[in-house]
């Protein structure tokens, strides 16, 4: 596939503000540092030359912003997709949560984005990373110039990509690329062979660990309810913190449940969790269910999908099969 | 000054967890973690913690009170009680100056009885550190992590572990360490604290200034136009606050427990929508404006009601946890303007 540049991507993004196509463009700004890369809406080429960028560590999902942005009635606003990206996309999409007509929606291509948290582990003075394509080259203050193996810096979600294909665009720059063979299933499957006592012990030292930030349900493009349960005092749920040890279960159970079926996997939640909380895997152990019981199913793919879930069919497993917890089939 | 070979800090752990609860950065794949010491765990290799040690002396949740309600009768019951001595080990110079900045916070009239407690038995061995990360900017704030503050101070080099006690409290791991360690001269950590010296002039931020910073700015700043845009894909979570050493605010709350009441406070953050709430809803309704709080708060306010300190350390755990890679630094540039807040 061939390589998108950032200063290719500036270019066509000024050339549609030029011609008034859209009025600003959501995307991503460089930072102080090789990785702290923000989103970000630029409304000038002038804006878009000092500190737009593209590069391995564009990892945030931007569909979600699309809500809030188009929301400001002003024009159109042309934003910046990868391949997961466009997925969330079309969820958001069915879901009705923003104009389609006020977004130029630009795919682009993606060769997995690196995990800073990855090259961290390895040296906490890296100043500067050069992506070499198998390699990645990184300067550090103490240890001179480390070459490191690219496979083994990208995220889990990047590692097990499911797919390289836009399945929403206006525009595409860089050719398409297929839906993958992932394997990313892997490691529901070996939760799945655990005994319940070992799965629970599992889930009890992930989620105890939980801070309650919320980042994940802030981040995650299938959380977009106008005010959630876990803010509203009069729920009863609210707690800003563990008042009893269940808190935290509760909050990333009730969690993975509200998005079963819309969650398309995209693994924002699991890459803003402060504390590497692996919390993608709740939502694919129910993607995996649902392919199981109900057909293979991919939130996101087409828009206007109903999900297996809030949808009838007379194949449809019986509730008893269902109970079993999925654990007696592949 | 005393000292021992480096290979004796396994010895020293043992030693010191004998006398006291000691706790202790551990690495993890996922990074450094501060947890109780047992037997086998050795001292994290990294510059901090994902988590600042802040928890130790104020918890993320707290029970203040317990109400016990039987029939008609209610009882109070106060769950204080007299904390032991108890060792943190390794803590960097950041994170024990943020104790100085929670101190102004709890310790002034009405003292926080709860923090109180902790504080006068937590006994603090600091770490100097060798090789600041790229993210520190601690010497912004005035902190030398050749010399950190705390009850002793522990230097590591290649073969040799150096105990610098400092206070009376300090001075009480020398019965457990009695046989370990030995006496020594003060200068003999010079060459390390002058390598460290060099090494914090070369990093990335070494240059930043607070110079436009200080009390009674609040006028200066308030109305900035950047507010909007660093905030302007700010996700409202609570990720900078809660690994923040100096963040510390909180919510208290009643939780319903079988026979009674459980009144608790936990970490609040100024980044949620629910913030200070009150009848009338949330005085800072924008996201913006609860972006502006939590920055102001460190630059502005604190300094304006605590002799010009500011409560940002430097350590540098916003720029690592934040889903935006929004924080304090880029938000000292933009306000700074040319030749302030700008390297």
């Amino acid at each position: 596939m061939q390589k998108v540049t950032k200063d290719i991507l500036i270019s066509k993004a000024a050339g549609l503000l030029d011609s008034q196509t859209v009025t600003r463009v959501l995307g991503w700004k460089r930072g102080e540092f090789y990785d702290d890369v923000t989103p970000a809406v630029f409304h000038s080429r002038e804006e878009l030359e000092n500190g737009f960028v593209f590069d391995d560590f564009c990892g945030a999902n931007l569909s979600k912003y699309l809500i809030k942005e188009t929301a400001k009635d002003d024009g159109k606003i042309l934003v910046f997709l990868k391949p997961c990206d466009t997925y969330s996309f079309n969820q958001l999409l069915t879901e009705r949560r923003f104009p389609r007509d006020k977004v130029y929606a630009l795919g682009v291509g993606c060769e997995g984005m690196l995990d800073s948290r990855k090259i961290r582990a390895v040296s906490e003075s890296v100043i500067s990373v050069r992506d070499l394509g198998n390699s990645v080259e990184v300067e550090t203050l103490y240890d001179g110039i480390l070459t490191l193996d690219r496979q083994t810096l990208l995220p889990d979600r990047c590692q097990r990509c499911k797919s390289k294909k836009h399945v929403a665009f206006d525009e595409l720059i860089a050719t398409d690329g297929k839906i993958l063979d992932s394997n990313r299933f892997d490691e529901v499957e070996k939760l799945e062979k655990m005994t319940a006592d070992e799965r629970y012990r599992f889930w009890q030292e992930q989620l105890s660990r939980c801070i309650r930030c919320n980042a994940c349900r802030d981040v995650c493009p299938a959380c977009t309810c106008e005010k959630c349960v876990f803010d509203n005092p009069d729920s009863g749920v609210a707690n800003k913190a563990c008042a009893n040890e269940f808190e935290e279960k509760m909050f990333h159970i009730v969690r993975a449940f509200h998005v079963v079926g819309r969650c398309t996997d995209c693994g924002e939640c699991s890459r803003v969790c402060p504390q590497n909380i692996p919390l993608h895997l709740l939502n694919r152990k129910f993607i995996k269910d649902i392919n199981t019981f109900y057909g293979t199913y991919q939130a996101g793919e087409t828009v206007g999908s109903r999900a297996p879930l809030v949808d009838y069919n007379p194949d449809d497993a019986e509730p008893s099969e269902v109970l079993t917890g999925g654990t007696h089939h592949v | 000054m005393y000292k021992t070979a480096k290979e004796k800090l396994p010895a020293v752990l043992d030693a010191i967890s004998r006398y006291f609860s000691l706790y202790l950065p551990v690495d993890y794949e996922d990074g450094a973690v501060f947890e109780a010491y047992s037997y086998g765990k050795t001292l994290s290799s990294k510059v901090n913690t994902v988590k600042s040690p802040k928890e130790y002396f104020f918890p993320q949740t707290e029970t203040l009170v317990n109400f016990k309600v039987d029939g008609k009768s209610l009882s109070i019951i106060d769950p204080r009680r007299e904390s032991e001595d108890f060792v943190i080990f390794g803590m960097r110079a950041c994170d024990v100056k943020s104790l100085a900045i929670l101190d102004r916070v709890f310790l002034s009239d009405p003292i926080d009885t709860y923090y109180e407690n902790r504080r006068r038995h937590g006994i603090i061995v600091s770490m100097a550190c060798s090789k600041p990360a790229a993210t520190c900017f601690c010497t912004t704030f005035g902190i030398d992590p050749s010399e950190p503050d705390g009850d002793a101070i522990l230097y590591l080099d290649k073969d040799t572990l150096y105990l610098n006690i400092k206070t009376e409290k300090g001075a009480k791991l020398l019965t457990p360490l009695q046989g370990i360690i030995v006496d020594c001269e003060q200068n003999e950590v010079d060459t390390q604290k002058n390598l460290i010296r060099e090494r914090l002039k070369k990093l990335p931020l070494s240059s930043l200034q607070t110079t436009t910073f200080s009390s009674g700015k609040t006028d200066d700043f308030f109305s900035s136009e950047v507010w909007e845009t660093l905030s302007d894909t700010c996700l409202g979570c609570g990720s900078c606050t809660y690994v923040c050493p100096t963040c510390h605010c909180y919510d208290i709350k009643d939780f319903k427990t079988a026979d009674g009441i459980r009144r608790f406070r936990c970490w609040d953050s100024c980044m949620f929508s629910d913030f200070t709430q009150m009848s009338h809803g949330n005085p800072r309704t924008k996201q913006s404006e609860r972006f502006r709080q939590r920055f102001m708060h460190k630059l502005v306010y604190y300094p304006t009601n605590h002799d010009g300190i500011f409560s940002c350390v430097g350590c540098g755990r916003c720029l690592k946890s934040c889903p935006i890679n929004m924080n304090i630094v880029k938000v000292m540039k933009a306000l700074g303007g040319e030749g302030n807040g700008k390297q």
